[in-house]
């Protein structure tokens, strides 16, 4: 038996390592769902951030009162949810490629990894809440 | 020795020329650092008063009125355009259009150019249409 391996001569897999094996072959596939993922999203916060700016520049005014009103609306509240939850998934994306790109130490990479996902779950649920408290709190005094 | 200024330089190591397609692309993750750290907090700041009322949200009027932070809001304007148009860029590039010298340049330019025109006229409508009025 030869060491060098040659492609007629598959790597001895054991039964029990198959699964291991097919989740490898998996990840290619999904590289490329990620890719693809990555600009649905980008296309939806896009989408989201063009009737944001439109909204805003129709709104009369940036006072509590006009800007409550304006989020209690169902047509206003639901986007505004979508557009932070798609925002804070394509800003967290945003930031770990750049981590993954200029951060080479395996130990810092990992925290500033962790914290961007940490930050961005803590942000996205903090706006996400205090849309809908705006959208279905009691008129605020 | 003469070289054929219409063919690109190899990117070796340390032998290559600045362009605009380095910009944008530098400039596309720039910004959307910026938007992301600084727009990002803004923005939940913003919903956060809102949701807390009347004296919350007159605090965060209060710096947002701020004559300095006028600077933040343009600067994240700005971010907003220039990370805007060099995404849709990148969208063309990602369907595999777009990468012929001439039209590379050219969008990579025109995006830079565009982003500052459309900050220009958002700031040009805000303080002269919509404070004036």
């Amino acid at each position: 038996m030869t060491e060098a391996r040659t492609d007629k001569a598959p790597l001895p897999v054991a039964a029990e390592a198959a699964p291991a094996a097919a989740a490898a072959a998996a990840a290619g596939h999904e590289a490329g769902a990620h890719w693809g993922h990555e600009r649905l999203l980008s296309a939806a916060t896009f989408a989201l951030f063009v009737w944001l700016a439109v909204s805003l520049v129709r709104l009369p005014g940036f006072d509590h009162g006009t800007v409550t009103l304006w989020l209690r609306q169902p047509l206003a509240a639901v986007p505004m949810l979508l557009l932070v939850a798609i925002t804070f998934k394509h800003l967290a994306l945003g930031l770990i490629v750049v981590v993954e790109d200029y951060v080479h130490e395996a130990g810092a990479r990992l925290a500033w990894l962790a914290l961007i996902k940490f930050a961005a779950a803590f942000a996205a649920a903090l706006a996400l809440f205090c849309v809908l408290k705006t959208a279905l709190g009691a008129s605020a005094g | 020795m003469t070289r054929n200024p219409s063919r690109p330089l190899s990117p070796h190591l340390t032998i290559w020329k600045w362009g605009p397609h380095m910009a944008v692309s530098i400039l596309h993750r720039i910004t959307g650092a910026g938007l992301a750290l600084v727009g990002g907090a803004v923005f939940v700041w913003w919903l956060y008063a809102a949701a807390q009322g009347v004296e919350s949200y007159a605090y965060f009027a209060g710096w947002a009125t701020w004559k300095w932070a006028l600077i933040v809001w343009i600067g994240l304007s700005w971010a907003f355009f220039q990370h805007l148009l060099s995404g849709l860029r990148h969208f063309v590039m990602d369907v595999g259009a777009g990468y012929a010298l001439p039209v590379n340049k050219f969008w990579a330019w025109a995006t830079i150019i565009l982003a500052l025109l459309l900050t220009a006229l958002l700031w040009a409508y805000i303080l002269y249409w919509r404070l004036a009025a």
